[in-house]
């Protein structure tokens, strides 16, 4: 599904991914943990399309295609999610308006109608309800003074409601009380399924006893240095990362 | 025929061309440019005024002699040259066009965005049209309704003939003839515009709108607008089009006076579209208007407007609160794009007790434009308990336009309590990669961003009115970021 390759990118003139290798099928789970500063939240944006962030070389494929020369819409359009470390603040946009807006832009760009106001509803009612959120909450504005928790909670309800091909989920676990974190894990675990793949980024152990990766990286100064199964994570949980740095011989 | 609402109206409008003969029809040329005292004269004869008319017309017109055109105003431009104006020509009744090919591609994709009709988009652009003889009978339903419940809604010019006792009792009373330049000048020689009259006790059934009367092509220039509601009646109003007017007349003076008898209410609501110029700030229409309304005891002014047109805008929509527990709201965005220039604003005069005002103001700046808040609240030595609330906020979009505040507070009784919050920001990369990620174009995420924005004063829009200007907002800031 997703396939990267040797991929180097910096932003300001500033290196920041040095050559990074992936590969994720679908139906995978990959976890992606590393020390604060390594490029973690980079290579979402890079994967996902922010256009500050300039690719120096190196490709990423989604099903085969080199998805390098596509806006970040249109990556979002062929199933790219990402739900973010830091949600943005919309004022004055609910939360309902703005899926309905971004689910019938979707549909527009593959040559779909919009989505009848019936079916909308009848979706936001399940998708909130899974995920355990109080239908008040949709009717505020976007991330405005929402607290740590509601926001992440709310990106799980946006990824719930755009059904995306790949999810990457940064950090979504900060913010989260343990209650919480199990509603969202749970709700991230009924979304999957043989047909799409979920990269997880995180710093604790924690949400990868809820999502159980199928392997777990080891991102350090802007590359993977180590790949493993979901011991490895138990195992940095444990001991930190410094012995990974010996072990690279940085 | 009691449950007629504006959409049936609307309906009907769809079939039939909307020519409600509100218009005496004047066959004429075009008047010399220049102004003098027999120009003056001659426009009023040529309406056939009573006397009294105009002699109020040559008062004025003594006056704006004597007067300097303004500029306190943040905004720069080229002063008219007024013996350089023609001031009284024919309404446009002659098509400009044969069809629509002739017209201004780029003019009939925006009507298109816009969701007008072919025939609407015809006439606007001025394309000849078919004319279906019993168009009459729109017109008459139309004022049947109104005239059952005592309502008058014509033509100042038309009102100035059949209701001479309230045109002369209140025009000018709000608005006196020197009240400035630009009034005293549409004092002299205003061209038509609207009348309005609600008898006592009773609601409006529906929204008065001047979109119907579409003489307005003719007669935009210098406008005149006098809307009565007396002692415990209510009216809505809505004044302008949020389809692009072009118009060949660079200069707007138009002049609305509104006055709200006891427990009266009128709610009036503008969106305006002018020619703004081109993206390099040629042409465009410059456009100064005095609006005032008066409140007496226990009576209620809210003004209500979105700006985007015009290449210069000078508009300070105002509420005199002379009744005791009288209300007055400003609700207004204002968006200027490319060289747009806007100073707008409003005026809370409190002089009754337990006066309530409330301004909410949003300006919009994009492009290398210049986008002004000027507001003032007094609060007389007189007035016990006066209540202001006053928010205005600013969203810049880009480095290169500017936003600016200037709020005036003369409070001369030490009960007034007044507030005034103000905030700038900024439509951010992180907004946009955010809506991009999410499926939204840039575009269509300013759109939203810039409505969100605006959310507190659409929502004072009547419905119809909010989608259409909530469409106009988008067009207007298309290609201002990216
Ligand atoms: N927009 C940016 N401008 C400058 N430096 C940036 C920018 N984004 C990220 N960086 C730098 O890139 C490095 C990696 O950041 P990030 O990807 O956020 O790390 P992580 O998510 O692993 O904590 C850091 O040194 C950070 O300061
Ligand atoms: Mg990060």
């Amino acid at each position: 599904m997703l396939k990267i390759n040797d991929l180097h990118a910096s932003v300001e003139d500033k290196a920041i991914l040095r050559g990074i290798n992936l590969h994720v099928k679908p139906g995978e789970v990959h976890a992606i943990m590393g020390p604060n500063g390594s490029g973690k939240s980079t290579l979402a944006s890079v994967v996902a399309g922010k256009e500050e962030y300039e690719v120096q070389s190196g490709e990423i494929l989604l099903d085969g295609e080199n998805i390098d020369e596509l806006s970040a819409e249109e990556r979002a359009h062929k199933g790219v999610f990402l739900s973010f470390q830091y949600p943005v603040e919309i004022p004055g946009v609910s939360v309902t308006n703005f899926m309905k807006t971004a689910i019938n832009e979707t549909r527009k760009a593959q040559g779909l109608k919009e989505m009848p106001a019936n079916e909308m509803l009848k979706m936001i009612r399940q998708k909130s309800e899974l995920l355990e959120i109080d239908r008040k909450f949709l009717s505020r504005s976007l991330n405005e003074g929402f607290s740590g928790g509601e926001k992440k909670r709310n990106e799980i309800f946006q990824m719930a409601m755009l059904e995306p091909k790949l999810a990457i989920l940064d950090e979504t676990d900060s913010g989260l009380d343990i209650d919480a974190l199990r509603i969202v894990a749970n709700g991230v675990n009924k979304l999957k399924s043989e047909d799409n793949a979920v990269i997880v980024i995180t710093h604790y152990q924690r949400l990868l006893d809820y999502i159980v990766p199928d392997f777990v990286h080891v991102l350090y100064e802007g590359r993977i240095v180590k790949s493993g199964t979901k011991e490895l994570a138990h195992e940095l949980e444990a001991k930190g990362y410094d012995w990974i740095k010996e072990e690279v011989g940085v | 025929m009691s449950k007629y609402t504006e959409d049936d109206l609307r309906e009907e409008l769809k079939t039939k061309e909307y020519e409600y003969g509100f218009y005496t029809d004047i066959e004429s040329e075009t008047f010399p440019v220049g102004l003098n005292e027999d120009i003056v004269r001659a426009i009023s004869k040529k309406k056939e005024e009573p006397e009294w008319m105009t002699e109020w017309r040559l008062e004025a017109f003594r006056s704006w002699q004597e007067m300097i055109e303004p500029e306190w105003a943040n905004v720069h431009y080229e002063k008219p040259d007024f013996q350089a104006i023609s001031y009284y020509s024919a309404p446009n009744s002659k098509p400009k066009y044969d069809s629509l090919d002739e017209v201004d591609p780029e003019l009939l994709a925006t009507f298109e965005k816009l969701g007008i009709s072919l025939d609407e988009q015809k006439k606007l652009a001025g394309v000849a049209m078919d004319v279906v003889v019993d168009s009459v009978s729109v017109a008459t339903t139309f004022k049947k309704t109104l005239a059952e419940k005592g309502i008058i809604f014509c033509s100042i010019s038309e009102a100035i003939q059949e209701h001479p006792e309230l045109v002369k009792k209140y025009i000018g009373t709000v608005v006196p003839q020197k009240d400035n330049f630009y009034a005293a000048l549409n004092s002299a020689v205003f061209s038509d515009g609207s009348f309005c009259y609600i008898p006592k006790g009773v609601r409006c059934p529906m929204e008065l709108s001047t979109y119907f009367r579409i003489n307005q092509a003719g007669t935009g220039q210098f406008e005149r607008t006098l809307v009565i509601a007396d002692e415990g009646s209510y009216v809505s109003y809505l004044e302008g089009c949020t389809a692009p007017s072009r118009d060949e007349n660079q200069l707007h003076a138009a002049v609305v006076e509104l006055i709200a008898l006891d427990d009266a209410e009128i709610k009036y609501s503008t969106v305006q579209n002018w020619f703004p110029g081109d993206a390099d700030g040629k042409g465009g229409v410059f456009n100064f208007v005095t609006k005032r309304g008066l409140c007496e005891k226990n009576a209620k002014i809210s003004w209500t407007q979105v700006e985007t047109g015009s290449a210069v805008t000078w508009k300070y929509p105002s509420c005199v609160l002379k009744g005791d527990n009288s209300v007055g709201e400003f609700y207004s965005i204002a968006v200027t794009n490319n060289y747009q220039q806007a100073d707008t604003g409003t005026k809370m005069v409190h002089l009754g007790n337990n006066t309530k005002s409330t301004i909410i103001s949003k300006g919009i700046s994009a492009g290398k434009s210049q986008n002004s808040y000027r507001g003032l609240v007094q609060v007389s030595s007189r007035a016990e308990n006066a209540r202001n609330f006053s928010q205005c906020d600013s969203l810049l979009m880009g480095n290169l336009c500017g936003a600016h505040t200037f709020p005036y507070i003369e409070a001369n009784n030490k009960t007034a309590k007044i507030e005034h919050e103000a905030t700038t920001s900024k439509i951010g990369e992180d907004q946009i990669f955010y809506c991009n990620q999410r499926g939204i174009d840039t575009e269509k995420a300013i759109a939203l961003i810039v409505n969100g924005f605006s959310k507190e004063v659409l929502n004072k829009l009547p419905m119809e009115f909010a989608v259409e200007a909530q469409k106009l907002l988008e067009i207007s800031l298309e290609g201002s970021v990216g």
